[in-house]
């Protein structure tokens, strides 16, 4: 599939980037002291706190990666915007007040707030760097893959860009532009998209989408007939004899060739010896390396974007097309409806290898309850466990962010941390459920790209006009310049201020701290370009997964454990952030995903499940009992010692 | 050391009150969510049924979605009241 540079949508992308760094440059002036730069000076009020919550939770992951689990899988994508949104519930009881009441600077402020701990500064500093290096991959190429379609150039570019723009704001005003930049672009993103949503409901459902690409067309579904030689006859297609013990046959399709042209396509057999034959995709790699889409260059546009329903009923009679409907009743059209969902299978033919995208008609009703993506239909032990697992983490991650941690810095009060978050969850819910519909949206009308599902909110938009779609472009990379920034600001705090001045004891003055910060900054996003263009290709779901385990095995253990428990010692923190970060890392490299990523098989991975957190969380909690219990009389001895 | 909030708190006696109202809001949400997730993993089918007009999943999300809105709303209030009766 191929995509036409929008000249409107280039002039809105690089009049944000200006405009951003204009007020970077503006505020920059008003930056002297760290906390001016860690803080943005602990004065923005809470709403434009709050807003600036969602824009930096609405990251490249929640935006597109979301809008598009939806479009491919249905409700099973929805299950992430449940989960996150319910980790701010347990930010909002458990963790923002204290976190304001204890913390300066960097959430380790707050851990260590008790002890002056060596160990407690760097482990927490370490885990700071590893969760945003970890959050900062799936950005940065995030904004390799937008750049394609939005100014048409190559992906490394995309990454430069926004590497070098975010790494200019970070360096100049820290946590204050770093928090104007989220406000404006959580906004926007809230009203562009309910703009969005809009138009969707308003067009309706059709069972012939017009979607945004000349080139699309109608899925064809043909009979075809075995004739006497053992060749299946299609028309003027033809498979040759044999077909049905070749690798195509083996998985339920067949390669059928006729006009010059080869096809490929799903097969179901009939009562009466004939077949009928489904229109698929594919994609061929050929021993060269060099791809085909569809059997031509991604300049021919053979490869159509995709998603439409079979059938539309409602009340009970089954409609072309519906006009416009309201959020509720658009549901239950869907549910009451067939969708044309895609499988992807791959088949080996010699050298040459078929990815091939196959037509599965589903009830709406299926589509619109979890079971797609993930196992829990006739589910293993193991397959229930790592949808728990997963859940668990998302629940637990939030809370325990270090680039979310931070902005509750930002506010004057602990009453201000408290209604910022709320306002983050009204935000953030209503932006969830808005995903919802541009995923159902992208699903039914036309506009999926197979081999990038990331791209269905945008491509969504362009079925309703290049305008619409520039808009949500820009904002799309802006959502990733904004998200990067508050990273970037998080790891640098890490580096200077914990690292140099807490832990090395380097005691900098506070003009010292700040050029510490930038220098920081620098450096860190100098390492985010590098990583943005090796990890080129990567699934941005599935790292920003990574990232939400990682963060509540390391952090959130010992921020509750602190909070509530008053035997927790400086080497329990010190120990729970230990073991949650490597058991969580090891149960990741030891994963069936990761052994894919290795080219061996997932089956021969030593653990069966790719979500480490329901082993990793509890592990992290029993490390800081059991060495919290064993130091009491250390920490007694110690605050004696203090007190003399 | 660098500890301790970057700007200046008042004292709040309601802090105790608001730790433990949100501990048990907390332990409120987080069972309506875990409900969710172990009907998923014990009884998917269950979510496909209808009520209201949609299926069980929608009705279930879109529940908690309001839900958290609802308790962060209340935990707001209530906490506002505490704080100014307790911090006169």
């Amino acid at each position: 599939m191929n995509y036409e540079t929008s000249p409107l949508a280039i002039v809105l992308f690089f009049s944000f980037v200006a405009f951003v760094l204009g007020l970077s440059f503006y505020l920059a002036r008003r930056t002297t002291s760290s906390a001016g730069y860690y803080a943005a000076g602990g004065n923005i009020h809470w709403f434009t706190n709050g807003i600036a919550f969602a824009g930096d939770y609405l990251s490249a992951a929640s935006f597109l990666g979301i809008c598009g689990m939806i479009a491919t899988a249905g409700f099973d994508g929805w299950m992430y915007a449940i989960g996150y949104l319910a980790g701010w519930m347990v930010a909002l009881f458990l963790v923002a007040e204290p976190m304001k009441r204890l913390g300066k600077y960097t959430f380790t402020d707050a851990l260590d707030s008790k002890f002056n701990s060596k160990g407690i500064q760097l482990m927490a500093a370490i885990s700071t760097l590893v969760v945003s290096v970890f959050y900062l991959i799936p950005q940065m190429v995030g904004a390799g893959v937008l750049v394609k379609p939005l100014l048409g150039m190559p992906h490394w570019v995309g990454v430069s860009i926004v590497g070098i723009v975010v790494t200019i704001i970070v360096a100049t005003a820290g946590m204050a532009s770093t928090t104007y930049v989220q406000f404006f672009k959580g906004a926007l993103l809230l009203i562009v998209s309910t703009i969005v949503v809009g138009a969707v409901l308003t067009r309706g459902l059709t069972t012939e989408p017009k979607g945004f690409d000349d080139n699309s067309k109608p899925l064809q579904t043909i009979a075809a007939n075995v004739a006497a030689d053992g060749s299946l006859q299609a028309g003027e297609l033809t498979a040759p004899a044999g077909w049905q013990e070749g690798e195509f046959g083996k998985a339920g399709l067949v390669k059928l060739s006729g006009n010059g042209e080869e096809s490929v396509w799903s097969f179901a057999a009939n009562t009466d010896g004939s077949y009928t034959l489904d229109e698929a995709l594919f994609v061929v790699t050929q021993p060269d390396g060099t791809k085909l889409y569809n059997g031509g260059s991604k300049d021919d546009a053979k490869f159509f974007p995709v998603g439409n329903l079979k059938e539309i009923t409602i009340d009970g009679q089954q409609v072309a097309q519906t006009g416009a409907l309201g959020p509720f009743a658009y549901l239950s059209a869907v549910k009451d409806s067939t969708v044309i969902l895609w499988g992807k299978k791959y088949v080996l033919a010699g050298d040459t290898k078929y990815e091939v995208f196959y037509q599965k008609p589903t009830p709406g009703a299926r589509v619109l309850r979890p079971g797609l993506k993930f196992k829990v239909d006739n589910a293993t032990g193991t397959e229930k466990f790592n949808f728990i697992s997963l859940m668990l983490a998302l629940f637990c991650g939030t809370a325990a962010l270090p680039h979310i941690l931070i902005r509750y810095y930002t506010v004057p009060s602990q009453a201000a941390a408290r209604k910022s978050t709320i306002v983050a969850i009204a935000a953030i819910g209503f932006f969830y459920v808005l995903t919802l519909f541009l995923g159902v949206g992208a699903m039914t009308n036309g506009v999926i790209n197979l081999t990038d599902n990331n791209m269905s909110a945008p491509l969504l938009a362009l079925s309703f006009g290049v305008i619409l779609f520039a808009v949500i472009s820009s904002l799309a990379f802006a959502t990733v310049l904004g998200t990067v920034s508050g990273l970037i600001v998080a790891a640098s705090g890490a580096v200077a201020h914990d690292l140099m001045d807490n832990f090395l004891g380097l005691h900098m003055s506070d003009a010292g701290k700040v050029k510490a910060g930038k220098i920081a900054a620098i450096v860190v996003g100098c390492i985010a370009i590098y990583l943005g263009i090796v990890f080129e290709g990567m699934n941005v779901s599935f790292l920003v997964g990574w990232a939400f385990a990682v963060a509540a095995s390391a952090n959130l253990p010992a921020i509750l454990m602190l909070l509530f428990w008053k035997k927790t010692t400086a080497k329990g923190v010190a120990a729970s952030i230990t073991v949650g970060l490597t058991s969580a890392l090891g149960l990741i490299l030891i994963s069936p995903d990761m052994w894919v990523r290795y080219g061996l098989l997932p089956g021969d991975a030593p653990v069966q499940f790719n979500s480490p957190a329901a082993i990793s969380i509890p592990l992290s909690f029993i490390a800081l009992i059991i060495v919290s219990l064993m130091t009491q009389k250390d920490a007694i001895s110690s605050e004696a010692t203090e007190a003399a | 050391m660098g500890h301790g909030p970057a700007v200046k708190l008042g004292k709040d006696n309601a802090q105790g009150y608001k730790t433990t109202l949100g501990i048990w809001m907390f332990i409120a949400y987080t069972i309506v969510y875990a409900g969710f997730v172990v009907i998923n993993a014990v009884k998917p089918t269950l979510m496909e049924k209808i009520i209201f007009g949609q299926t069980v999943a929608i009705v279930y999300g879109f529940g908690l979605l309001a839900f958290a809105l609802i308790l962060a709303v209340v935990y707001n209030q209530l906490c506002n009241a505490a704080e100014a009766r307790m911090n006169k």
